[in-house]
């Protein structure tokens, strides 16, 4: 005989979750989350500052007035519909794309256009928001996160632990580490995979024959989720969920949201139109986050356009003064960096320090 | 006060900072229930349950990252590296991240964590686990390395390391376990971290020693001793900040220096050692400052460790040429 792999089909079995189709009509009832008009609204407020502060982000990056900047714009219904489902006491580990989500957890622009720049200060996180900065070895967040999970729950918190990655993140050994570590404690963690469809140049295709990375969850026995990243309301309602069986005790989840960024991977020189053809651009734009999310508010009456302008200019004026805040910021100088290596300095740095407040006082 | 073996020092170090420190934390592969697989965290689980003491899946990444992640929340990891050849699996988790936590957030979080991993030859052990790689480890800002050499020491040590806000990497030699016995008070006490002690005082040369070469260096003293030669023995404790005062002072006495390691020539901190004293002591110098270390090629197949790891008569025949200059 030969054996046939029960896994077979298990492809089949993970259906893409939607709730708000593309012409911005809710194709799933029951799925909805109760959501207040307000609430609504403000996702759709922070959707939109976010879309002018990643455009606003390039521009100002052109004129060397930021520095290392990765684009969201196309990822916001999978970023801030997944962090509208977090409480401030909720801690986020983001990677290098996820400054947005830090941002509407309470880190001030100033301070992650600093982040953008390479100052201290911008990761300094005020000691109100639960947050890490933005993570540039991917994978490391991961198995952090597992760590941060199982401190919550050791700690008796009713809070969970959300990190994010993209789809090639999930090649790493720290990814399934971390998520396979959440899962033998049975930790409350969240773990996004933001599946925007290419790692720099390299489309998933090419990162592993599974069809999707959802189904990764598999491996570690912990519940797996592919949801329409363009799709605000389907990303809230599944995280949601997540959150809620996490601090129930009931572990980790595992959620892939299928996006698409619009922008290059960073602004360091990566060109898209390498590797990406305009048909694939053309038809992720259809599916535009904003685009359909903005139709569901119209029609209930809830978005205008001139709402939209409103804040469209409060983003505009906020990102002009944080900038003006940032250029502000004291410059670093050597005897800072060493200051905040240890709580107390070890012989080397204590003759460093002397050295370089010489220096600085001249 | 008690004879105790290195190991047995050790896990009354673990014990005791278990019971003062709620937030403390002893995870690891096998240290829960198995009490480690030198026993090092033998009785721990039953006497502080299952949620301070715990075993952990199988992935030294994972481990350290958790520790990372867990630190964010208050809470002080012990975590333990079964091996420290098994290092590699973790170094960005170490290095790229518990390392650089204070300094990355600006002092807003940081990683009280104390990595404990034993290591070093003459046991016979398969393939890296016996590995000196605590120069490695020597070169990343932010990290300090603790090498004990003897019980009371590492009781010391270890609870220095545990109290301390920022990570520590605390190796333990697999040779000195279980080698020798000591007078160790049962209370708490500590040694202090980037303290070096001067082991055997002399007059002719200064030997600088970490680990088990600390061993080697006391028995070649005493041979030296019979040819009228008066040797001076430091123990440097801790690799990373190196006690440079100690050092020098010492150098300053004697004139002459060998720093003796078991990692290989290319390796451990041994060149770091000389530097320093050359920068500082150069004109109290009548000998150029020798080292004694291992061949640098990968670490030997278990039958040949007896001919490739330094010993004794190697820091003899080092001393004389620096003495014969």
């Amino acid at each position: 005989m030969s054996f046939k792999s029960p896994l077979e089909g298990i492809d089949e079995k993970l259906e893409m979750i939607q709730i708000l189709n593309e012409d911005g009509e809710i194709v799933n009832e029951e799925a909805m989350p109760s959501l207040s008009d307000d609430d609504l609204v403000e996702l759709m407020r922070r959707m939109v500052f976010t879309r002018v502060l990643d455009q606003r982000s390039i521009a100002l990056n052109r004129q060397g007035r930021l520095g290392f900047y990765a684009p969201t714009a196309g990822q916001e219904a999978s970023q801030l519909g997944s962090h509208f489902a977090m409480e401030k006491d909720d801690f986020i580990l983001p990677a290098y794309r996820d400054v947005p989500q830090l941002i509407w957890h309470g880190l001030p622009l100033y301070q992650a256009f600093l982040f953008s720049r390479g100052h201290f200060h911008g990761n300094q996180m005020p000691e109100d928001v639960n947050a890490v900065s933005p993570q540039i070895i991917i994978g490391a967040q991961i198995t952090q996160a597992a760590g941060v999970a199982l401190g919550l729950k050791k700690q008796g918190k009713k809070n969970v632990a959300i990190t994010y990655t993209g789809d090639g993140g999930s090649s790493q050994g720290d990814f399934y580490e971390g998520v396979n570590f959440a899962g033998a404690y049975q930790a409350p963690a969240i773990f996004v995979v933001q599946n925007n469809q290419f790692a720099i140049s390299v489309p998933v295709e090419k990162q592993s024959a599974a069809k999707t990375i959802a189904q990764k969850a598999a491996a570690v026995g912990i519940p797996g989720f592919l949801v329409d990243g363009m799709d605000v309301l389907a990303v809230y309602q599944v995280v949601k969920e997540a959150r809620e069986r996490a601090i129930n005790g009931e572990g980790p989840t595992l959620i892939e949201t299928m996006t698409y960024r619009y922008g290059p991977h960073t602004m360091a020189g990566d060109d898209p139109t390498r590797y990406r053809t305009e048909d694939m651009d053309d038809k992720w734009e259809k599916r535009d986050p904003i685009v359909r999310f903005r139709k569901y508010l119209e029609n209930k009456g809830l978005w205008s356009e001139e709402k939209e302008n409103e804040v469209i200019e409060k983003a505009k004026e906020d990102i002009k003064a944080a900038i003006k805040k940032a250029d502000k910021q004291d410059k670093q100088q050597v005897t800072d960096l060493i200051s905040i290596m240890h709580e107390e300095l070890p012989y080397n740095l204590q003759e460093q320090l002397e050295e370089y407040k010489e220096k600085e006082s001249k | 006060m008690a004879q105790m073996t290195m190991i047995q020092a050790i896990t009354d170090a673990l014990r005791t900072e278990l019971k003062n420190d709620e937030n403390v934390l002893v995870f690891g592969e096998d240290v829960g229930q198995n009490g480690g697989v030198f026993r090092a965290t033998e009785g721990l689980q039953e006497e502080f349950g299952e949620e301070r003491v715990f075993d952990t899946p199988l992935a030294e990444s994972g481990i350290i990252g958790l520790s990372v992640g867990m630190s964010t929340q208050g809470l002080r990891p012990v975590p333990e590296i079964q091996f420290f050849g098994f290092v590699f699996e973790a170094m960005d988790a170490i290095s790229g991240q518990a390392a650089r936590m204070r300094y990355r957030s600006g002092g807003r979080w940081h990683a009280p964590i104390t990595v404990r991993s034993p290591f070093g030859g003459g046991v016979h052990t398969p393939e890296l686990h016996a590995d000196s790689l605590e120069g490695l480890m020597a070169q990343q800002p932010g990290l300090k390395v603790v090498i004990p050499s003897n019980p009371y020491d590492a009781k010391g040590l270890l609870i220095s390391a545990i109290r301390e806000n920022d990570p520590v990497i605390y190796l333990e030699h697999m040779k000195l376990y279980r080698s020798f016995r000591e007078e160790v008070p049962d209370e708490e006490y500590t040694v202090d971290l980037g303290k070096a002690n001067v082991k055997r005082e002399g007059q002719d040369i200064t030997l600088i020693a970490y680990g088990a070469m600390v061993h080697s260096a006391l028995k070649a003293a005493e041979e030296l001793e019979k040819e009228n030669i008066d040797a001076e023995v430091i123990d440097l404790r801790t690799v990373s900040p190196i006690d440079i005062e100690t050092i020098v002072e010492s150098v300053k006495k004697t004139n002459r220096a060998v720093v003796v390691q078991e990692a290989q020539r290319q390796a451990g901190i041994a060149a770091s050692v000389v530097s320093e004293i050359q920068e500082r002591a150069i004109l109290h110098l009548e000998a150029p400052v020798l080292r004694v270390a291992a061949p640098d090629t990968v670490y030997p197949f278990s039958q040949a460790e007896e001919v490739w790891l330094p010993n004794y008569e190697d820091i003899i025949e080092k001393a004389k040429q620096s003495i014969n200059f």
